[in-house]
Formats: structure tokens, sequence, C-alpha cells
């Protein structure tokens, strides 16, 4: 896909993952409207998967470590054939596959997580197994940055770096707010990039919720040799929903009928403005 | 009798030995290649061994990866820093994502002695296994160390096992007896009541039944070496057949082997049964022979209740 129309995939989402959320009444709105560029960069661009084989040993992973935010990585696998769009209609609902967080029972879904501190790990063991085994696959790690408080996070971050996993990505999704209000006031990250650089990766900042952006950086990885890389992508919590956006409410809130017909119709009139661009070109 | 390996070295052994045939198998330490006796492995397969620093709840997850990335991990750490403070990675990224991890708790129970409560890991059995799917392993002696150990390569999922640190005198005479994960093994058969024993307690229960021997009692003891999935069958026999029930080990009475028998003899087969065990305090200091003497897990101990018990 072209920068244009992953923009209007992007809209694409975020309008399906609204629609769930709504008629589930529950999900975390906020982190997953943040992330839904990242993730349509990597799952319709950057990423070497094959709906048809979710298994396809060279396939390149992702693991959710902000589990949380799941609701873009549904919408995402489900319009990429890994199962039925109808599905989308159970999330959360009474025995359900499509739970609040991913869950390994559903093709496309490499580890259960939702335990936030876990997916960097995870990820250091594939990259370590396929570096070991001589695979090309890329492991690509995407984490809140509330998560960043946990421990689990920096003990990984050593071992990513220790064992030099080139074919390591991971990505933080920087919108500087959790559950209770700023990253900053909860437990602040500051200077963050210095931290993760100190801990020995290459690190890149990008505006995460810029497709042209996110795109030509992803493609670059590795960024340097011998050293994993960490995406400092600054997004917008609630992006493309303007009474969403910046506000830590969001972070699990449910639209009602009425915002939700606003959000709707603003991430349409975006979608038509990403068609008439299109044509344009 | 006398045996100068302990079992993390014979874990070690039997890996080394299974390597040459299996280049997934895997050896993960946390700064515990020296205390796990793993440094051989760490050697022989450099390819094959990560270090990861003093970090448990790195090892679990980075083991996890390596799983699902086709690799059979071994995790050796010690037990009770694996048990407990990498308790949420075990239940997430090994027991619900199902990966094929193998968790191998060393210096367990109250063999590190003297180094206190921090060190200790009575409560590790109990942990484990209110983790749905994770199978729990304790082998009695050398042989049975060596022969689950090529089990657990074999078997395909989370499995956590508890070894303590030092040389243990044999319980089997030699390897030639069949090992199943989730199958007790009888170790004596006996009509009047039935010691069930795991671990390193095994020897102090076969210990305790040459003394009823001596009394004219016809006791049994079981070597429950899976607590999970637990030999139900073999319980409820024993309950059935023999009517009274000891069990033993080097664990919390809260939770353990004794707590998981208990489970399914109240619900099912009701019978008079103790539970020997470390009671619900930090447990005192000293060699293990000294901490099972001061707490009562010895063959005397046992003998003494056993005829308690029958006397009634």
């Amino acid at each position: 896909m072209d920068i244009i129309e992953l923009k209007a995939k992007a809209a694409e989402i975020r309008m399906a993952l609204l629609k769930m959320i709504h008629n589930a009444k529950t999900g975390h709105t906020g982190g997953s409207l943040s992330n839904t560029d990242i993730l349509t960069a990597l799952y319709y661009r950057v990423m070497k998967i094959d709906p048809t084989r979710p298994k396809w040993e060279d396939r390149d992973r992702f693991i959710a470590s902000k589990g949380h935010s799941v609701e873009s990585l549904w919408c995402i696998l489900a319009n990429l054939g890994f199962f039925p769009e109808e599905e989308l209609k159970t999330f959360s609902q009474y025995g359900t596959r499509l739970i609040g967080h991913p869950n390994n029972k559903v093709p496309g879904i490499e580890m259960n997580t939702g335990a936030l501190g876990h997916g960097l790990a995870i990820s250091v063991g594939m990259a370590l197994a396929g570096k070991r085994d001589g695979k090309g696959y890329r492991v690509y790690c995407l984490m809140g940055d509330g998560e960043q408080a946990e421990g689990s996070v920096w003990e990984a971050a050593m071992a990513g770096a220790h064992y030099k996993l080139e074919n390591l990505v991971a990505i933080i999704d920087r919108n500087r707010l959790q559950i209770s209000g700023s990253t900053e006031e909860v437990m602040g990250l500051e200077p963050l990039e210095e931290k993760w650089a100190a801990f020995g990766w290459n690190v890149v900042s990008i505006d995460g919720n810029d497709m042209d952006a996110l795109v030509r950086t992803f493609e670059s990885v590795p960024t340097v040799s011998g050293k994993p890389t960490l995406f400092m992508a600054n997004t917008v919590k609630g992006k493309g929903v303007s009474f969403a956006e910046n506000v830590a409410h969001w972070h699990h809130h449910v639209p009602n009928d009425e915002q939700l017909e606003l959000a709707l119709a603003e991430l349409s009139a975006a979608l038509e403005r990403y068609k008439q661009e299109g044509q344009v070109q | 009798m006398a045996n100068s390996i302990p079992n993390r070295q014979v874990i070690c052994d039997t890996l080394l030995e299974l390597s040459k045939g299996d280049r997934n198998i895997m050896v993960l330490a946390s700064d515990s290649s020296g205390s796990a006796a793993m440094a051989p492995f760490a050697k022989a397969y450099p390819d094959q061994f990560v270090e990861v620093g003093i970090a448990e709840q790195n090892i679990v997850g980075i083991a996890a990866g390596l799983a699902h990335s086709g690799k059979k991990p071994f995790v050796t750490s010690p037990a009770c820093f694996l048990s407990m403070r990498s308790i949420e990675q075990i239940k997430v990224d090994v027991a619900y994502s199902a990966t094929n991890v193998k968790l191998v708790g060393i210096s367990g129970g109250v063999s590190y002695g003297a180094l206190g409560m921090s060190h200790h890991s009575v409560q590790d059995i109990a942990v484990a296994r209110a983790i749905p799917g994770l199978a729990v392993v304790l082998p009695a002696d050398r042989h049975e160390t060596k022969k689950m150990t090529e089990a657990l390569v074999q078997y395909e999922g989370g499995v956590y096992v508890r070894i303590g640190r030092n040389p243990v005198e044999d319980s089997y005479e030699s390897e030639n007896y069949e090992f199943v994960l989730g199958k007790a093994v009888t170790m004596r058969e006996g009509r009047d009541i039935t010691i069930i024993a795991v671990g390193e307690t095994v020897r102090v229960a076969l210990d305790a039944e040459a003394a009823l021997k001596e009394a004219g009692v016809s006791c049994r003891v079981l070597n429950m070496h899976t607590i999970k999935p637990l030999d139900k069958e073999a319980i409820l026999k024993a309950a059935e057949e023999t009517g009274y029930i000891i069990t033993v080990e080097e664990h919390s009475i809260h939770g353990g082997l004794g707590a998981a028998v208990a489970e399914v003899i109240v619900q099912q087969r009701p019978v008079p049964m103790r539970i020997l065990g470390i009671p619900d305090e930090p447990a005192i200091a000293g060699k293990t022979s000294e901490v099972f003497d001061h707490y009562g897990i010895s063959a005397a101990n046992i003998t003494k209740i056993a005829l308690e018990m029958l006397s009634r």
C-alpha cells in the first residue's frame, strides 16, 4: 500500500474499532486510537506476514506488550483475513476468543499478553532464536509509555543490547497519558530516549501518527548494525477523534451513541479526503 | 546407597547427553550456571546456552520467546526466586500462552540452609500448582532426576521442577523402573498405612517404612514425584486399601503435597490423614537434615505418628 492508502486504511480501522467498542460497551479506546497508525504501517506495508499461513516460519513477529490496546489489532487482523470480520461483533462478549487482550487462540496472535512489562522479554527470546538459527525475520514489540515503569522492561532492554539483537525493534507508543493522568505526573519517565540509548539501543524519535514518517523509519531497520532499535513514536492518545484526543479519561472509556456518530463523521470526512488525495495522485 | 552427585549435576549431564542429538535444547541461567552446575553445558554448547543475569522475570520471558520459536528451553535458577519473582511470567508467558518451557528450580526447599527465609523455597509447590496447565515435579534421587530429565525433553508443555542443592542418598537402587509424568511410583507395597512422599523426603519415608516393618506394620510408600497432574488413582487406592495416609514434604504444610492429597481424600474417600512439612513460620536455619529433624520430617517421627494413628 502507498502512504495515502495506508492513511485511509488507518481511518477505516479507527472507525471499525470504535464501532466494536461501542457494541461491546467496553474497551481501551484512547490507546487503540493512538497506536492505529503504527499497526497499520506494520501490518499493511512493513511486516512480512501471510494471513493464510499465520504460523509461516519466516514471518515477522509482532508482540503487543501493551496488550490492553488490542482493539486496533483485532480490527486489523480481521480486515486482513486472519479470522472473519463478523467475529468482531463478539468482542468482549461471553465465551468469545476476542477478549480484551491478545489471545493466541486467535490466528495472527503470537503470544498472550496483557500483564504489562512482559512483551519485550518474549521478543528478546524470539529475536535471539532467530539470530542463532540464522533466520531473517524481525520481531516488533509495541509497548506503552506508562508501561516503562515496569522494571522487567529494563531487564529485557539490557538483554536485547547485550545480545546485539539488530532483528529486534521496540516501539513505544509515547502518548504521554496513562489511566491516572499524565505519565510525567504518575511516574516521570523523561529523559526516556536517553535512558534507552544508555541501555545500548539505537533510538529513533518519530511522529507516531505520521504515516509517511512511520513507513520511512520502519523500512530503515536495522538502523545501526549490532544494536536493537527503539522507535520513540510520539503519538496523541485518542488520535483521530477530536473530543478524545489527549484526554486521559478516554484510556478506558466507551463512546455513547452520540459520541460514536460524531467520531464516525470526523473519520469519514478524513477518509474522503484521503480518497480524493489518492485520486489526484 | 552413598551418593556424591547432586541432582543439579545429573540434570546437566543428562542434557549434555541429549543435546548431542537435539540442537533445540537450550539452557538459560540467571548468573546461576555455577550453582545450577550448568557450566559444562555452557562450555559444550555455547549456542544453546543463554546467560540472562540476575533477572528472573526476564529469564522466563526470554525462555517463552525461545520456546515459541521451536526451542526447548530449560530455565535453571534458584527455586526461591524462580518460583516467586517470576510467577506472573510463568502464569502468562508459559502457562497461559502454552509455551514449552521447563522451569528448573535449583537449591530448593531448605537446601540453602543457613541463608534463611529469603533463600528457602518452601512455598513454591503451592504457587506452582495453582497455575493451570503447569506440571509440578520433584525427583527423589539421582536416578529419578535422570529419568525425569529424559522425560521432560520429550514432554511438550510448561513444567516446574524443584531439586535440592546437595547430593541425596539414593531412594532407587537403579534406573531400572518406569518413570511416567503424573504416575506415582509404589516404592514399597503395604496394607496397613501409606506414606506419600516427594523429592528428598522419599528417602525419609523409606527409612520410616523399614522401622515400621520391624514393629510389624505393613507400610506402603508412594513416591508422588509429580504433584501436578496428581495421581489421584494411586491416592484413592491407598486410601481404600490401607485406610491411613501420612504425607511428607520439604514444603510448607499450606498448599503443597499434603494439601493436594487431602483435597482428593476429603472429597472422594475420607480416611485419617496427617500432613508433615514445614509449619507456617520462617523455617529455622541449618543443614537440611537438621531442619528436617527440627520439624519432625524424620523416620523416627513418621514411625511414631504412624503407630499412634494405627493404635486409635
